[in-house]
């Protein structure tokens, strides 16, 4: 085990030169070591979480520029059950013009757009005819969402399913039940077949956190993933009874570093629902930037899953350009 | 930088706090101070600038205060004192309450003056500081309202004087001055020279919060403002946080003068990691222990140990870490690490890791560091061995050592390898390691898994050289209330001369010394009659001398297992040391009256067999107690023993003046060397034969005989000594107080003021609080 990790690393030192796009998490065997030895102290998790925004604060052009860099990271998300193509259409012309063309011009910035957008397979088309042309990838929620009951072979085949219909992101959820009961390898199985069915599409792994009971689980169903090769971890469905949180962010950033410093493999994290405030959002931004450094900053390593954080941003950026306060009807609706 | 290429780097800038009503609040005052003495401010005397440790910029000009300043604050204090403790505590506790709320009304200005002059980060004085200074007197105007009805046998020292350091300025204030106040002593405080302004602007809060005049007195200046503090014969009590050097110095100047006194010194206390902890929460903990206010922190987690199977990768973890901190102007609201306090802090600092860098290997943040400034980068010093300077000397800057261990045995070794035992850190999964190693670990506060967690409610406080008493919580108020009595003058009894014409016994006894469970001869081979007041020889007693001394506390010293024992098996020895004694009881009243001369023998005895009764019932009901702390967890308070204590026994009551010293001390697990009455010492004597018949093992009582005066230097410097009492007839506290300074043992003696051995202030809890030190045990918890 030791030998392939040092190996892996060994490879990765020439991806890490810059302007070189990081290799994809290959994942590794299961290692139940590792897995075991993790240990979580949730007062202390609670402590640095609940100080990090005091503790690092940005403002004027930097808050500016980092609300900006946040809404480069948003998958615009739409997950309702009264979802309508139109409604979709809709969103994806928000996640191409995000921002009031007058503030990105007062800001000097232009190209503006959200990291994705987030829908239910049976959106995919519309969103991707609605993207068209764009950069911004489509994200399906997949894998029996957002409660991962409906029969194993149904959610692996929902996944091949996305994929034809055009979504380049995967947005799995991960058995509750295996990491409840510790069957571990049980969900390293599921999570490399998912993997495996998502081809060139990266995946994220929901670990639906709120009903994961300790952060303990938490740590080690994210290491547990990583190592069955997911691209990226993410907290929750939004559906959960709590869902992203600091204290949950924070550990499962620890275990991404963890997996870094041992594989030299970057994976990314996703905290989803909850995240509705721009403020809210600088503190993810600074606690992602002290725990995991400036390279997960950017939308392949991270990614926030919100609906009504843009709106805000907005807000305080049009405040940022003209000293007033804003009003939400100034702003376009997604 | 434009905000796209800010969008590209994603750099923090700056966010920094406005100084500027800080700067409005020192240039009403006309940027010079007096002195705030008997409500009112003086005109400003001699001056010396308080700079800005961030940029070397002047903020005020402080009044150094004279001796005659010092004269007029110690008569305005005393003058209130009356008036002041005997107003109702409901009365007091409104004006705790008003100030209280004035911190924070003022919290902010507070916090930016604080940065200010100190160079802490706004956001520890912010959010650390000011707040707890809130609490504090929210805490202790509680304690003024409860007084009446729960210290009902207490009362105010009277006038407190008070110096505290540059690392905490407000806080400390707020530590000294409001548990002093809420009991009904006034106070005469003096903030360090370095960092007054916050104590000034405390001073104009009191005029707002109509506490009385001369119930707080604020004098300003240098060492020797503290020096005529401590020397003034109007202060009745001298509260002191500071180095250890100093506060030995105040131990030595108040010997003897019946002036209280407490103290919080320094420390080195040991963060210990074992290999099941979080070690990122671990590593994050060390940020909150030794970079927290430069690491110019007492209590600061300075000396790391780590688990040697997870030595290499916590360094590697800590490294990385080490270099995310930002270091620079305390006033940016997303700095970790501000200024040292001045440039002369600075140089130490320097110099000290100058000096000891080659015992280890330095790793130093590569941080980006301010061009001017008093900055000192955070520094890791790993590979240190304990016998290098560095792991045995206060550095009192942002420099963390570091060595390893590899069973939990030897972590507690190492930590407490260390003059001093203010505070320790570990970090475990395990609550059984967790549990078990906390109470071995010598300091008066423990962490599990966190550090630097303080309130109100919890005692905070050192053993060994970094100090005595506690402050916070009820503990805390034993510094500054002392039980109400009426104080007798103490006369020494001489020694019944021998008489005209002496007969000599045919048989000639002599009393052996009593040496870990064994008698003993005296090293000196000396020894001397005891006569009756009737001419009768009642034998001969041994005179010990220093070596006898030296034997004695090795022997404590070896029986250290006692402090394991439990309360009930302790109880269960002093019932049977009772009951022996109970069996004796005829001769032992005889023994009495022969050496004193009178009939009380036969009391004396049933009061010693009663007292032995109740100490072994207090033996298992002592009880700590779980402080109500804003934690999601538990902060216990545990009694343990204070080590090996020094005794002198009164000299009326050969028996009883022993069991009522020794009786509640090894009840509470302590050793102790105890020295029988000098005039009748032979009922000590016989009582040995009464303890070695009743299962006590050997080393937990021994018993000395000989001169007081001769034995009270060996045994109040003995550096293996952890307190010292004495009761004796003898004039010997001031020796005791001064001699004690060595290692700044506890001491309690008498000041020649008598006590009624016989009666209810002969025993109780002013005892066992005197036979133990209050450990604090956090434990955040949660899963």
């Amino acid at each position: 085990m030791q030998t392939e990790t040092h190996t892996a690393k060994a490879q990765l030192g020439a991806a890490q030169l810059p302007d070189v796009v990081d290799q994809r998490n290959p994942g590794l065997p299961l290692d139940m070591d590792w897995v075991r030895a993790v240990q979580v102290n949730t007062s202390a998790v609670e402590r640095r979480a609940g100080t990090i925004g005091a503790r690092r604060s940005v403002k004027k052009d930097y808050q500016a520029a980092w609300l900006l860099k946040a809404i480069t990271l948003i998958d615009l998300t739409t997950l309702a059950g009264d979802d309508t193509e139109n409604r979709v259409r809709r969103l994806c012309a928000k996640a191409r013009q995000p921002v009031r063309q007058d503030l990105l011009d007062a800001l000097g910035v232009d190209g503006l757009t959200t990291g994705a957008v987030c829908v239910y397979h049976d959106m995919i088309e519309a969103a991707v005819d609605a993207l068209h042309g764009t950069n911004i990838p489509v994200a399906a929620v997949s894998t029996g969402f957002p409660a991962g009951l409906s029969p194993f072979h149904l959610r692996v085949a929902e996944i091949g399913e996305s994929v034809k219909a055009g979504a380049q992101e995967i947005d799995i959820v991960i058995s509750r039940r295996k990491v409840l009961t510790g069957d571990w390898q049980g969900l390293y199985d599921e999570m490399r077949t998912f993997r495996e069915a998502c081809g060139d599409a990266h995946v994220k792994a929901i670990l639906a956190t709120g009903e994961l009971g300790t952060l303990r689980n938490v740590a080690r169903a994210s290491l547990v993933c990583m190592m069955a090769g997911a691209d990226f971890i993410k907290s929750s469905t939004g559906k959960e009874g709590v869902n992203a949180t600091l204290p949950v962010s924070l550990v499962m950033m620890r275990a991404i570093r963890d997996y870094y410093d041992r594989t030299g493999i970057k994976v990314g994290y996703k905290p989803a629902g909850g995240i509705s405030k721009a403020k809210d959002s600088l503190t993810y931004l600074a606690l992602v930037k002290e725990e995991l450094g400036d390279d997960w900053l950017d939308p392949h390593l991270f990614r926030f899953g919100a609906s009504s954080l843009l709106g805000d941003i907005e807000r305080q950026l049009e405040h940022h350009v003209t000293g007033h306060y804003s009003a939400g009807y100034r702003h376009a609706m997604g | 930088m434009t905000i796209k290429e800010i969008f590209d780097s994603m750099d923090y800038g700056t966010a920094p706090e406005s100084a500027s009503e800080a700067m409005a609040w020192i240039h009403d005052h006309g940027a010079t101070f007096g002195l705030f003495i008997d409500g009112a401010w003086t005109k400003p005397g001699d001056t010396f600038e308080t700079k800005n440790p961030a940029t070397g910029e002047v903020l005020a000009k402080i009044t150094q205060a004279g001796a005659d300043d010092v004269d007029a604050a110690v008569r305005a204090a005393r003058k209130a004192q009356p008036g002041w403790a005997k107003l109702s505590g409901h009365q007091r506790a409104r004006k705790l309450y008003a100030l209280a709320r004035l911190v924070q009304k003022h919290a902010r200005l507070f916090a930016v003056l604080e940065t200010l002059d100190n160079g802490k980060p706004i956001r520890e004085s912010r959010d650390i500081d000011i707040p707890l200074v809130a609490r504090h007197f929210y805490y202790h105007a509680g304690m003024a309202q409860l007084q009446d009805a729960e210290l009902p046998d207490r009362e105010a020292l009277g006038v407190a004087g008070q110096i505290i350091p540059w690392n905490f300025p407000l806080l400390m204030l707020a530590w000294k001055i409001a548990p002093a106040i809420a009991m009904g002593n006034t106070v005469v405080l003096k903030p360090a020279e370095y960092t007054s302004l916050t104590a000034l602007f405390f001073a104009q809060i009191c005029d707002e919060a109509g506490l009385p005049k001369g119930v707080v007195n604020i004098v300003t200046g240098d060492g020797a403002v503290g020096e005529a503090i401590t020397a003034h014969e109007g202060i009745d009590k001298i509260a002191f946080t500071g180095s250890t050097d100093v506060g030995r110095i105040i131990r030595k100047a108040t010997a003897g003068t019946g002036k209280s006194l407490t103290l919080e010194l320094g420390g080195k206390s040991p963060y210990i990691v074992f290999d099941d902890a979080d070690l990122d929460s671990a590593v994050e903990g060390l940020v909150d222990a030794i970079w927290f206010n430069q690491g110019q922190v007492c209590c600061a987690g300075s000396r790391l140990l780590v688990h040697e199977p997870v030595a290499e990768r916590f360094y590697t973890k800590l490294k990385a870490r080490m270099a995310k901190l930002r270091v620079g102007d305390p006033l940016d609201k997303s700095i970790d690490v501000g200024a040292l306090v001045d440039p002369v802090q600075h140089d130490r600092v320097s110099k000290l890791v100058e000096a000891g860098a080659a015992e280890g290997d330095v790793f130093q943040a590569p941080a980006e560091m301010p061009a001017t400034g008093c900055y000192y980068p955070p520094t890791l010093i790993t590979g240190m061995s304990p016998a290098a300077s560095l792991m045995q000397e206060e550095i009192f800057g942002p420099v963390l050592v570091a060595t390893t261990f590899r069973i939990p045995e030897e972590a507690v070794a190492i930590a407490n390898n260390t003059r001093y035992g203010l505070a320790a850190t570990l970090w475990s999964e395990n609550v059984n390691l967790a549990l078990d190693i906390a109470p071995k670990l010598a300091a008066g506060v423990v962490w599990v898994n966190g550090t630097n967690m303080f309130d109100a409610a919890a005692g905070f406080g050192g053993v060994r050289e970094s100090g005595f008493g506690r402050e916070g919580g009820w503990e805390g108020l034993l510094a500054y209330t002392k039980p109400k009595r009426k104080p007798a003058t103490l006369k020494p009894i001489p020694a019944v001369a021998a008489p005209k014409g002496a007969k000599v016994d045919e048989l000639d006894r002599t009393a052996k010394l009593y040496i870990g469970g064994k008698q003993a001869r005296p090293d000196g081979g000396y020894s001397k009659p005891v006569w009756s007041k009737s001419g009768a020889l009642l034998g001969h007693v041994s005179l010990a001398n220093r070596k006898d001394v030296r034997n004695a506390v090795e022997a404590a010293t070896g029986a250290a297992g006692w402090a394991r024992t439990t309360g009930h098996a302790r109880a269960q020895i002093l019932y049977y040391i009772g009951e022996n004694l109970s069996a004796r009881a005829d001769e032992f009243a005889s023994r009495i009256n022969a050496l004193t001369g009178g009939r009380s023998g036969r009391a004396e005895v049933e009061r010693s067999i009663d007292r032995l009764f109740t100490y072994a019932a207090w033996a298992d009901k002592y009880d700590g107690a779980a402080k109500p702390v804003p934690l999601r967890g538990v902060a216990l308070a545990m009694n343990e023993p204070v080590g090996v204590i020094g005794q002198f026994c009164p000299d009326d009551h050969p028996l009883l003046g022993l069991v009522s010293l020794i009786a509640p001390a090894i009840a509470m697990g302590n050793r102790v060397v105890a020295v029988a009455s000098e005039p009748f010492p032979l009922a000590a004597a016989d009582f040995y034969q009464v303890l070695e018949t009743s299962d006590l093992p050997g080393g937990v009582v021994n018993i000395l005989t000989g001169s007081h005066a001769e034995l009270a230097k060996p045994l109040a410097g003995h550096l293996g000594v952890d307190a010292v009492w004495s009761a004796s007839g003898a004039d010997m506290s001031s020796l005791i107080e001064y001699e004690s300074a060595g290692n700044l043992k506890r001491t309690w003696v008498n000041h020649a003021i008598d006590r009624d051995w016989m009666g209810a202030e002969g025993e109780g809890r002013e005892f066992l609080a005197q036979a133990t030190e209050v450990k604090t045990v956090w434990v955040p918890y949660g899963e």
